[in-house]
This record gives structure tokens, sequence and C-alpha cells, in this order.
């Protein structure tokens, strides 16, 4: 590990870095996504949720992905994955909010009010020029995105998008459209409260003027499945394709807290996610688009090591993916060890890599920024992408 | 519309009813505007006088419902219910405000009965003295729970309640030490809960307040300059006699009924808003020995109350519920109403489930382009939806109204069925313009064509600015 790598060495073929973020909700559980398949301790904890090794695909004699993970595995093949392990941080939060808010602020002692990638959006667009340098798929705006002053745009469904979207007639919808922007562009000011909610509904009108290029563009011979995620990913690529400048794009999968059923489910999300994954790049490279793209996905938390009799509970040591053309595929930091005397309070796993060191990872070595002030300190860096020859 | 004996100023009823309820439809204002406006106030801070809402009626209907005991949506539904439909509408608002102050969430403990009961413990004491108010919170398994009371044990505290009864319940940082805070947390120890039946597999059950005394410490303590055994009924007594206490919860008080303050953190260094509205809160407070009822009686009858028109953003739950209760619908028990938690979670306020202790960030932080877009596109959906109840008997007033209806009149009639929204007069002009652009609405000549400009102003006039304020 090195504490930097300097800037700008790993290249997007001449184009602008872009950063798709797969938040899977509910914390995902690591043990069974990448399987120590070899560890007689994972069996006796496991009995029921517990993968049987010989439908574990193997990625090397101690761990192999879920059954389910194909879709991964294949680009995991292709030596454009790179696996994470152990990732979180000191005396890891429970709570799925809190969880999430710490992962979306990078504060884990205080209340932060500014999003990680809120901040990126500030050096990407210091006059909030483009509203759709970042854009988030799904309902509501999520808190990494954020922070006061800085405009991200929330799209619930993009061939849908926009306010007043319900109405069909769409020059109804547009005179209706001119009326507000009127009544949202005030002569005089009229106060700070009331001037900000001018320039939020201006902005969404922008970006939804400026986002609904993207579908009519759009065309392409993946066929991605009908699920959520799926379906996010491809609303990621109508977008990206067609080039509007959206530098971060969110996506949310969720689902992931199971406490019961997790056989089941578990697998269920697995393919939707990795399947999804697997036709998001091929959909990239189709068009040309994909050397500039880097695709994180993370969940707030791992699960506890021992099943309940029907899921995991809560716990601790998730693990986080980077996928792209410029990743060096492979595995990163360790996976927590197993020995019963290294467990966190005798039932989790202990983290490996703080979370922030990923982050500053991707900030320094992708996005070409300073991660320290964007993370709130200095972390250590792993080296997850592949060096570019001057 | 014919109003027997008017009183009351219209509007200074609909502004009392944004916000000691949920709004008030053409039939409520009027019922209202009848009356005196003190006796108005009386009759909301005195919410026993009448009938509570029979919410269980929703359960009855709809067994699928009542059976899904764990799942929040469903109640949350129902809570939706009783602000739509309650005659003790202060009752409802104030729950939600003590939601807020107190904020306790279903997430850490997933545990829905206690949360349940932990809403209708705050629906019970929300006017109440100050002091049972905390007591019964002290006493209560999911705050128990949420701010792990639970551990906190003689000869081993956890300070966390210890802390947030006093940071966020009640007086604010800056106003205590952290040697307070340690001899609070001595004084609740052996205030926990127990679950009577185990998770799995029966999932889960109510769980009960215990007091174990043999986990109590019954030492001495010192606690904001006073010495004794104190256990957790003595110092929340303490606490009650502050005056930073006063100011504290009359702070949220005034923010969350007359007008938006900065966020909480901000408190401890940044004044008031009306430094002398909260003299007149706190005097209140202490005239009365910390009971809620007077406080909000003084404060609903207050000039600084009736003045402050429009100066806060609505949070989600009160635009839903005042969009809905605009729209007539859902005074039914009809299903449909566990969709509104998605709703709200689309709009940045998960019910029952706070993010965290501090609870939500109000204000002008509820809106970004995203909750914007969700609000607005829901007040078009709901409002000027032609099937409604409430957009029939604006056409019904409508009608009733000079043929055609002239510009001014078109858009005061659908300003007023907004439950009175006043708006600049900029935004009134750009109204009236489209209306005269769309041509008058006529009833008699063109039925269908003047419902669809009813649709149209309808969606222009939820969409303005000023109906995100409440």
């Amino acid at each position: 590990m090195s504490m930097t790598n300097g800037s700008g060495s790993n290249g997007h073929g001449g184009k602008d870095p872009v950063l798709v973020v797969v938040q899977l909700s509910g914390g995902n559980d690591f043990m069974n996504t990448i399987i120590p398949y070899t560890e007689g301790i994972y069996y006796d904890s496991r009995p029921l949720v517990g993968i049987p090794e010989d439908k574990v695909l193997p990625l090397n004699d101690k761990v192999g992905f879920h059954p389910c993970a194909g879709g991964l595995k294949e680009l995991y093949e292709e030596g454009i994955v790179a696996i994470i392990q152990g990732v979180g941080y000191e005396n890891s939060s429970r709570s799925h909010f809190r969880a999430m808010d710490i992962w979306h602020t990078c504060e884990p002692d205080t209340i932060g009010t500014e999003g990680w990638l809120a901040r990126v959006i500030r050096e990407f667009d210091p006059d909030g020029s483009n509203p759709i340098t970042a854009v988030s798929f799904g309902r509501g705006l999520p808190r990494a995105l954020a922070a006061p002053n800085v405009t991200a745009t929330s799209v619930g469904d993009l061939d849908n998008y926009g306010l007043m979207s319900s109405i069909e007639v769409e020059q109804e919808r547009q005179e209706n459209l001119e009326v507000f922007k009127r009544m949202y562009t005030p002569a005089v000011g009229s106060g700070l409260v009331m001037d900000y909610l001018s320039q939020t509904g201006r902005d969404v009108i922008k970006g939804a003027d400026i986002l609904a290029v993207a579908p009519e563009q759009y065309s392409s011979s993946v066929e991605y499945a009908d699920n959520s995620i799926a379906q996010s990913l491809r609303d990621v690529a109508r977008v990206h394709t067609a080039g509007l400048g959206t530098r971060i794009f969110y996506t949310n999968h969720g689902g992931y807290d199971h406490h019961a059923q997790e056989v089941p489910t578990h697998a269920k999300l697995l393919t939707e996610l990795c399947d999804g994954l697997r036709d998001f790049m091929r959909d990239l490279r189709d068009h040309d688009a994909a050397e500039e793209v880097m695709v994180l996905v993370f969940t707030e938390f791992g699960r506890r090591i021992k099943d309940n009799g029907s899921g995991t509970d809560h716990g601790s040591g998730g693990g986080a993916f980077l996928i792209g053309e410029r990743v060096a595929g492979g595995l990163y930091s360790e996976y927590p060890s197993l020995e019963r005397s290294d467990w966190l309070n005798d039932e989790d796993m202990r983290h490996t890599i703080d979370f922030r060191s990923v982050y500053s990872t991707i900030l320094d070595q992708w996005l070409d920024l300073d991660p320290v002030p964007i993370v709130n300190g200095n972390y250590e860096q792993i080296n997850p992408y592949v060096k570019v020859e001057a | 519309m014919v109003i027997a004996t008017k009183k009351t100023d219209i509007d200074l009823i609909a502004h009392l009813l944004r916000r000691a309820g949920f709004g008030g439809d053409s039939s409520e204002l009027s019922k209202y505007a009848a009356m005196d406006y003190d006796e108005v106030v009386d009759r909301l801070v005195n919410p026993e006088r009448f009938a509570d809402v029979e919410d269980d009626l929703l359960g009855r209907y709809y067994p699928h419902l009542a059976a899904n005991k764990d799942n929040p949506a469903v109640w949350n539904g129902r809570w939706i219910y009783r602000m739509l439909n309650t005659d003790r509408p202060l009752q409802e608002k104030m729950t939600l405000f003590w939601h807020g102050v107190l904020a306790t969430g279903w997430t850490k403990s997933e545990h829905t009965p206690s949360m349940v009961n932990h809403m209708e413990m705050l629906r019970a004491n929300c006017l109440g003295n100050f002091r049972t108010i905390l007591v019964e919170l002290s006493k209560d398994p999911a705050m128990i729970f949420w701010l792990d009371n639970n551990e906190n044990h003689g000869g081993s505290i956890n300070e966390n309640y210890g802390r947030e009864i006093l940071e966020l319940f009640s007086m604010g940082i800056g106003n205590y030490t952290e040697d307070d805070i340690k001899n609070a947390a001595r004084a609740f120890t052996g205030w926990t809960f127990k679950q009577p039946l185990p998770l799995y597999p029966f999932g889960h059950f109510e769980a009960r307040f215990v007091y174990r005394e043999d986990d109590h410490d019954a030492g001495e303590k010192e606690f904001l300059g006073q010495r004794g055994a104190f256990n957790g009924e003595d110092i929340v007594d303490i606490i009650a006699r502050q005056d930073a206490t006063a100011r504290f919860v009359c702070r949220h008080l005034y923010s969350f009924f007359v007008a938006d303050e900065a966020q909480v953190p901000a408190w401890s260094i940044q004044e008031p808003r009306d430094p002398d509205a909260i003299e007149t809160l706190v005097g209140a407070w202490f005239e009365s020995d910390a009971d809620i009822r007077h406080v909000m009686s003084v404060l609903l009858k207050s000039d600084f109350f009736k003045d402050a028109r429009y100066e806060r953003v609505k949070s989600p739950t009160e635009f839903v519920a005042n969009v809905l209760k605009i729209s007539g619908d859902y005074r039914y028990p009809d299903p449909g109403l566990e969709t509104f938690e998605g709703t709200l979670i689309a709009m940045g306020q998960k019910l029952m489930d706070p993010p965290t202790v501090e609870g939500w960030h109000t204000g002008k932080e509820w809106i970004d382009g995203g909750t914007l877009t969700e609000r607005v596109n829901f007040a078009v959906d709901t409002l000027s939806d032609p099937s409604k109840p409430g957009f029939r008997e604006l056409v019904d007033e409508l009608r009733r109204d000079e043929q055609p209806i002239s510009a001014s009149v078109f858009v005061q009639s659908v300003l007023d069925h907004l439950c009175r929204l006043e708006v600049s007069d900029e935004t009134r002009g750009t109204l009236e313009a489209h209306a005269i652009t769309q041509g008058a609405p006529h009833f008699e000549n063109d039925p269908e064509g003047s419902v669809q400009k009813v649709i149209q102003m309808l969606t222009l006039a939820v969409a303005t600015r000023e109906f995100q304020f409440g």
C-alpha cells in the first residue's frame, strides 16, 4: 500500500472519469457473497445459510463466489473486478440508517451535514452550472449527494421524469411548466428560504430538460433483466452514453436485510445484481463508453458470522467491489480472520480496511481529486488500477 | 358559500388549523369560523372533550392489514387516517411534534409493537405536564432500547440516555457538565424492560417496563448543583425546573408551531428568531409549572402566532396529510393508506423511524430537487384528480358562481379551496394571466372544458412555492 499514487496516472481514454455507485441497502452478507469455502468454521457457524462447498464458484483455494454471482465472476475473469475484503470502520454501527449515514458523510462520530459525493460535485461544478453533474436513480436524494448549495438530480423514472410527469398531454404539461418557471423566477427576492425554493425549482426543470434527450438517443442490443437494479443500470447507460456531462451516478439495490429467509432471497438479489453489472459493462463496451467508467459497489455493513436459524443479524466487516476497464482485477485487503479469538465482540468479522481508504483511493487515483478534505482525513490507499504507461 | 355567523376571520382559522392540525376542508373552516377564536383554541388544547378516532376500524375492515402487525407501513397508514379524521387535531399534531423532539426510531430494534406503544405514549401525554412526558419516556421500552438504557447498570453505567435526556430532550448543550450526565445515568440504572417471549420463533411481542431495584445505583448523586440519592423521577423533576429546559422546549414549540428556527445544533450559539416570543412562552411554562397544555394555549392565542403566516416549510407529513385532507379522500378506512409511508420516505420523512436521536432536520432542509419533485407531483396527482370528493366540491361551488367566471374569481376560488392558500401578488398575477389566456370557465356552455380548466388551475396552484409552506 502507498499513501498516494499521484493523480492522473490511470487514464480514462481521454474522457472525464465517471463514477457509478451501486448501494446495496440492508447490509449485504459479504461472508455469503465471497465465501471462505474451505474453512470448517464457516460451515460450523452457518448450518442453515452456509453455501455447500460444491456449489461455490471458486476464485482460488480459499474463497469463492456465491453460486448466483456468475455474472460478476465473468467480469472477474476478464480481470476488471477488484474485490476489497473486510471493509468497515471502528465501532461499526448496527443501525442501517446511522451506518449508511456514516458511509455517506464520512462522519462516524458526529452527524455530518455534507455528503462525500456532494463535495465531489462541488469540485467538478463549482458554479452549479450543470444540475446533472450527479444523477441519482430512485426516490429521494441519498445523503451522499446532499450538501448546502450543491445541486444533484434525483430521478425516479427516467422515461417519465420531471415535474407534473403524470400529465399525459405533452402540450398541456409544457404550458404548465412555463407557468411554473415564471412563478419560480420572481422579479424580486422574497427571503432566503423562498429564494432557495425558487432556485431548486428551476434546477429541477433545467435538469429534466437536459435529461429528456437521453431516452431518445439510446439504442442497445443488450437486454437488461426486469428488476430494479438492472433497470437502474440501464438508466445509467442511457444517460452516460448521451454525453450530458454527468460524472457521478448513484443507484440503489434494496432488500439485503436478511434476518430471515436468507437462502432464497439473497440468491435472487445476487443474481439480479451480478447479471445486471455484467450486462451494464457489455452495454457500455458496445457503445465505446466503458473506458471512462468505474463502478463502486458497497453496503453499510456485513452480517453476523453465525446464522440465527433463518438468516443473519446485523454485523460488521463487509466488502466492496470496484469494476471497470482500468481496474486491476484481484483480491485486495485481507479477508477478516475467522479464528474465533479474532472475532469482534465474539460474533463479528473484524474489518481489515477502512471505508475511507476505499474512497480515498477512488478520489485520488480515479477522479483525480484531493481526498483529504472530502473524507475528512488521511487514509492509506490501495492500488487497484492498471498503470498507464506515460 | 353561505356562512351563518362569521365571528373569526376564516383565513386566520385556516392558519390555526394548518398549524394546530393538518388543515381543514371548507366545512371545517366554516364550522370553526363561527366560533370565537379563543374558543377554538380551547377546544384544540382540550382534546379529551371530543371522541377519539376509531382507527381500529381499519383493522376490522381489512383483516390482512391487522394481521400484518410487524409492518410499520400499516401503522403509519393508521396514523395518517387519524390525522385526516380526528376531532382532536392538536393531539395528533403534538404527537408528531414530540416524535420529532424525543426522536425514537424503529430501525435499531425493528420492534414494531414497542414503537406503536411508544407513539401511543406520546399521544396520551402530549399535552400533559413535561415531567410526566419525561418520566413516561424514560419508562418506554422502545426508548430504553434505542438509547441503551437496558445496558445501563448499577456499577457499570451506559451514559447514552443520561446524555440525550439532557442534550436533546430537555436542556440543550452547554447547560450541564459531563458529571451531570454520569449522575443522571446513575439515577436511571435499573430502568429497563423485559420481553415476555423470545423473538424466535414467536416474533415481536410487546416489551414491558421493569424497574430492577437490585440493578439500581441507590448511592448519593450530585446533579445540577443538588445532592441526594436521586432516582430517575428526581432527575426529571430537577430538569423540569431549569430555565434552560423551559427555553429549549419552548424554542422547539416555536419552531414547530410558529416559524422555522435554525437547526437545533445551532441554538447554543444563535439567538432565537423572536426572543420576546420565547420569553412569553417561558413565562407560561413557569406560571403553570411546565404544563404543556397551558403553554400551547398561550402560544396559539398570541399575536406572534397569528401573524406568522407561511413562515414554515411543511414537513412531508404535514404536506401529505394536508393534501389528502383537501382532497376529501380517506374519510373512511379505505385500503391504500399503508402506501403513504412510501410517499413520505420519498419526501424524506419515514414516520416512526427518524434518522437519528436528533430527529429530522426541518425547514429549508426538507427541500431538494428530488423531494420538491415528489411533493409537487404528489399534490398535482392527488388534487387535480376529478374523481376526488374535494375536487367535485370545488366544481359544485364554481358552478354556482356567475358564468363565465372571471379570472380573479376563478383563481381566488381555487386558492380558497386549498385551505385558503395565500400567495404573493406576483404569483396571483401569474395565475390570473394564465386564467385569461386559457379563457374563462363557463359550466353551462362548456362543462367538460371548464373541468379541464379547473384541473389545470389546481395543478398550477399546488405547484406554487407558497403551497410548500404552512
